[in-house]
């Protein structure tokens, strides 16, 4: 984006206070709740001057369920079926943090079994977000629904496993405190290799269908820049952070559940555009392969949850934990603060959508208006994380 | 070159509807309500009541602990304990539920019920088409309508409601034993020392 | 006449007939009324056909059934479609001007229609020979683009106007290389009259036709006539006047109900009527692609290749994402119209030279500046595939 265009020096932090003094006819329009991009219930106030955005403000709460202030009415265990909700297309990474927070409150110990396991849900779960996310953004295109058809078809595949294990496609429910809810049924690991031998292929696909795309890249590339300076004060993590550059993946920063014994890499962007992000999703679905591969390979025997755990009558020392990981947008935190009782005193998520979506409208200012769609999909919000 | 990228993309899409006619990994519609999705085992629905025998009422697992109302997240149980005491399976008198509602237009399916109760006496459904006009009434589910056998539940559940039978019958059968060296004769409790050194 | 011969002319052979039944002073009427009436019918059949085939085929290309409940396969669609846009209600805007809001619609089909006069649809099968058929084809074709401005401006919506305005401005831009590259053809046809023009295709080499589409000329013109098509008739990837749903609504928005089936019926007999043209410039009209096929009617052939055509749109609507505006300009403007003169000089090169040499001249006169405006086109964006680096 042309920011001298803008009468602005390319390193400010953000452009804002040039615009908003700005004159002229300006008009302003609502992209209102109801959106056919599909990214949940988001407005956006938009004033554009003849086709270029020169204000953008986003409205959101249309979604809000009071999820912090329930989990301080209901019992540990009971959050667990609520967090499944926040980030709904990622229902098991949720989990994860969540239990992570209150595994540090209470101290219990995770046997390795239940950890692998952990990791491989982790793994398929970002695969599938991942998928969709990248057919949204394309769908946003006006590619009429063909790449997300073919996203949705291996998405299939992997909720069928989440189904067979947990019992649930979408709502998985599945972390416990201390590990896993179930064991892993027959069968099941057979069916995962089956499904891993396949998914290189589809991606192989995928790519082809979209990468080298004349159009594409002339809709995505140079739209939505971000620089990395910007993105590392607004605080935006997961892949909207690795395009523009910056190395910080959770998984290799914070080393949690034995994410240190793979071998995987860390993609990482340099320009911070729409394109990058999307790239930078496709690579990581193929990182997660490999890990997925070796995980199996190291799938070890041995109980799934922490004898410690109790179910019922759960009541941490009285304290304070921060739980996160990298879930698949973003780092997820989750932040308990304990006072002995069976309720959590106060319950707060960091959800990754809602600090990405911070810096939307400087991503969007001086774009044409449509690309605000676009780079709308590329952030890849959930409205159930935005709004709680 | 230009317009490569495009052709590239035409070629697979050819592709995709050339296989659709051909293999059942790319059409993968099933067509629903004429076809359906094979069962898996471990789905969930909503909760349903176990009952052993023949008589729904009086082979009821569930003996109105009260622990998977407390338990609930969305509290969508409503349980009001009797006053009387009926004999359940190993023939101990129990108390049982007078009234068990599950409201399951509340009910969010986490399974939270089945897994903090101690008498494996509900467990989850596999039933999904339960639509009904009756917006109030007809969601709010009664232990009758929720009492299902445990043929049912071996039925839906194989692998789980085995391993439970397995539990359950090793349970009754201490519980037995238990009670059969309870009732039998105590030996005469005339030499102190040596007989509580036994018993103990 | 042998048999093969009355199955290709039997079309005419009945309207003579049936005009010989007439009373003489009846005869032209009658003339007139029997070449309209089934032109009026079969399009429009054609286009039911069209949209089942197309919610169909995208849903095949998107690895899903299309619509299969109503009829067999799904066949009975349009019946439905069509009972529902008859059914609906007609709101029309309470500040409109109702005059104008009501004629767009009519407007628009009226000149679509107009359009197909000159169509050779079989041997001796046009409604009318026009020796300037072409011309007229062109000049009624951009008068459908005022029903577009009526239809934006009767709506008093600033969104409908802004669409409007976007899609003229995409209209007019891509006429200048859908004729340009039409000129192609008829340099070498040398003739304005579409009959003519494919009597000249209709020869035979051993048994490969002489279809203009088969020379390196004629290969880049009908790309770029196909591509000016797309975007004239507003369809995918050039489809951001209508399809701009997420912001800005389409020139069409304030119509419901059966205005609203009359403007897709208008987009899409459009469609038909541009395929049909250039079937005629370059594709060989009704003639057969192979000297041994020449036993099938010349009408059967055309409406073969108008379904491939029509079959050929839905595919790439199925694949590609949308340009945005300034681009869609851009490349119409930055790229098409030089391409379009390239190819005007390259079917020059093919008319004056002669044997082997002709295919390398021309051939090479179209490759060279393509590659060198492609990779211009990319460049000047900083369009590139990106080599991404992993960390440590």
């Amino acid at each position: 984006m042309n920011t001298e265009l803008l009468g602005v020096p390319p390193d400010t932090i953000t452009r804002r206070e040039v615009i908003y003094d700005q004159e002229g006819e300006t008009l302003e329009i609502s992209m209102g709740p109801h959106h056919p991009s599909t990214h949940g219930v988001f407005r956006m106030d938009v004033r554009l001057e003849g086709e270029r955005i020169v204000r953008l403000k986003p409205v959101i709460g249309y979604l809000h369920r009071n999820h912090e202030k329930i989990a301080e009415g209901t019992t540990y265990l009971g959050s667990i079926p609520y967090t499944d909700r926040l980030d709904y297309f990622c229902s098991l990474t949720n989990n994860w943090a969540y239990c992570m927070a209150v595994e540090q409150l209470a101290g219990f110990e995770v046997p390795d079994r239940a950890q692998y396991l952990r990791v491989i849900l982790s793994e398929l779960t970002r695969l599938q977000n991942h998928a969709s996310a990248v057919g949204f953004l394309v769908q946003d295109m006006g590619a009429s629904g063909t790449p997300i058809m073919y996203a949705f078809r291996e998405r299939e595949k992997i909720l069928d496993l989440f189904e067979a294990l947990t019992g649930s496609r979408m709502m998985c429910n599945y972390m416990r405190f201390g590990g896993c809810r179930v064991d892993l049924p027959a069968g099941w690991i057979d069916q995962l290799k089956a499904l891993m031998k396949t998914l290189p292929a589809f991606l192989e696909e995928f790519e082809k269908l979209l990468v080298s795309n004349e159009i594409l890249m002339a809709r995505t590339q140079g739209v939505g820049v971000l620089s990395a300076k910007l993105a590392v004060n607004a605080g935006v993590t997961g892949p909207m952070l690795r395009a523009t550059g910056v190395n910080y993946d959770l998984r290799k920063v914070d080393g949690y559940g034995f994410y240190p014994r793979f071998e995987f890499k860390v993609p990482l962007g340099e320009h911070g555009d729409v394109y990058d992000r999307y790239m930078i999703r496709v690579l990581e679905m193929r990182e997660s392969v490999k890990i997925l591969n070796q995980a199996i390979e190291q799938l070890p025997e041995g109980p799934i949850i922490d004898p410690k755990a109790k179910l019922r009558g759960f009541r941490p020392k009285p304290g304070e934990s921060y739980g996160r990981l990298e879930a698949p947008k973003g780092e997820l935190g989750f932040y308990l603060i304990s006072d002995g009782s069976p309720n959590p005193y106060r319950y707060r998520v960091r959800p990754p959508s809602f600090v990405n979506l911070t810096i939307l409208e400087d991503m969007c200012l001086g774009a044409n208006i449509a690309d605000a769609v676009i780079i709308l999909g590329s952030v890849d919000i959930v409205l159930g994380e935005v709004d709680r | 070159m230009l317009g490569g990228g495009i052709l590239k993309g035409l070629a697979v899409t050819a592709r995709n509807v050339v296989e659709g006619f051909v293999s059942k990994e790319r059409l993968t519609t099933v067509q629903y309500p004429e076809e359906r999705v094979p069962q898996v085992e471990a789905t969930r629905d909503f909760p349903f009541l176990v009952f052993d025998g023949e008589d729904p009422m009086a082979g009821l697992r569930c003996v109105a602990c009260q622990i998977c109302e407390k338990e609930c997240p969305p509290k969508c149980i409503y349980i009001d304990k009797s006053s009387d005491k009926k004999p359940d399976a190993t023939g101990k008198p129990q108390f049982y539920p007078a009234r068990f509602d599950i409201d399951i237009s509340v009910c969010m399916s986490c399974q939270i019920c089945v897994e903090v109760c101690p008498f494996e006496a509900i467990k989850m459904d596999v039933e999904f088409e339960l639509s009904t006009n009756d917006r109030f009434g007809g969601l709010l589910y009664d232990k009758h309508k929720l009492a299902k056998s445990n043929e049912y539940y071996n039925h839906v559940h194989p692998t789980e409601a085995a391993a439970v039978d397995t539990k359950l019958a090793v349970e009754r059968a201490k519980a037995a034993a238990r009670a059969a060296a309870a009732t039998q004769p105590k030996p005469a409790a005339v030499s102190p020392a040596p007989e509580s050194g036994a018993q103990a | 006449m042998s048999s093969i011969q009355i199955a290709d002319q039997i079309f005419v052979l009945l309207k003579h007939w049936l005009v010989g039944r007439v009373p003489v002073s009846l005869q032209p009427v009658v003339g007139i009324l029997i070449t309209v009436i089934p032109i009026i019918c079969v399009f429009p059949a054609l286009f039911a056909i069209t949209t089942i085939l197309e919610r169909k085929g995208l849903g095949r290309i998107q690895n899903r059934y299309g619509p299969n409940r109503t009829g067999p396969f799904g066949i009975l669609q349009p019946l439905a479609d069509g009972v529902k846009a008859l059914t609906k209600e007609d709101i029309i805007p309470a500040n409109a001007d109702k005059v104008v809001h009501f004629f767009a619609p009519v407007v628009l089909v009226m000149l679509v229609f107009l359009a197909y006069a000159v169509l050779p649809m079989g041997r001796n099968m046009a409604a009318v020979d026009l020796d300037c058929g072409v011309l007229f084809f062109f000049a009624i074709g951009s008068g459908t683009e005022v029903a577009v401005f009526m239809a934006g401006w009767s709506s008093r919506n600033k969104y409908a106007l802004l669409g409007a305005m976007r899609a003229i401005a995409q209209m007019i831009s891509y006429e200048i290389p859908l004729i340009l590259s039409a000129v192609a053809a008829i340099m070498i046809a040398g003739t304005l009259n579409l009959q003519q023009i494919v009597t000249q295709q209709a020869g035979y080499s051993g048994i490969f036709p002489h279809w203009y589409v088969f020379t390196p000329w004629g290969f880049a013109a009908f790309l770029l006539f196909i591509i000016s098509a797309t975007a004239e008739s507003n369809r995918s990837p050039f489809d951001l006047p209508e399809g701009e749903s997420e912001i800005i609504a389409g020139y069409y928005i304030e119509y419901s109900g059966f205005k609203f089936a009359l403007f897709f019926l208008g987009e899409y007999l459009g469609m038909f009527s541009i395929s049909a043209i250039a079937i005629t410039l370059f594709l060989g009209g009704w003639a057969a692609p192979f000297s041994f096929l020449t036993w099938v009617p010349s009408w059967l052939w055309f409406f073969a290749k108008l379904v491939t055509m029509i079959l050929c749109f839905i595919w790439v609507r199925g694949t590609l994402p949308r340009l945005r505006q300034d681009q869609l300009m851009n490349f119409a403007w930055k790229f098409m119209l030089p391409m379009a003169l390239v190819v005007l000089t390259s079917a020059a090169c093919w008319r004056y030279t002669e044997g082997w040499q002709r295919w390398a001249i021309s051939f090479l006169v179209v490759i060279i500046p393509y590659s060198w405006l492609g990779h211009g086109m990319m460049s000047n964006r900083k369009l590139e595939q990106r080599k991404y680096r992993f960390a440590e």
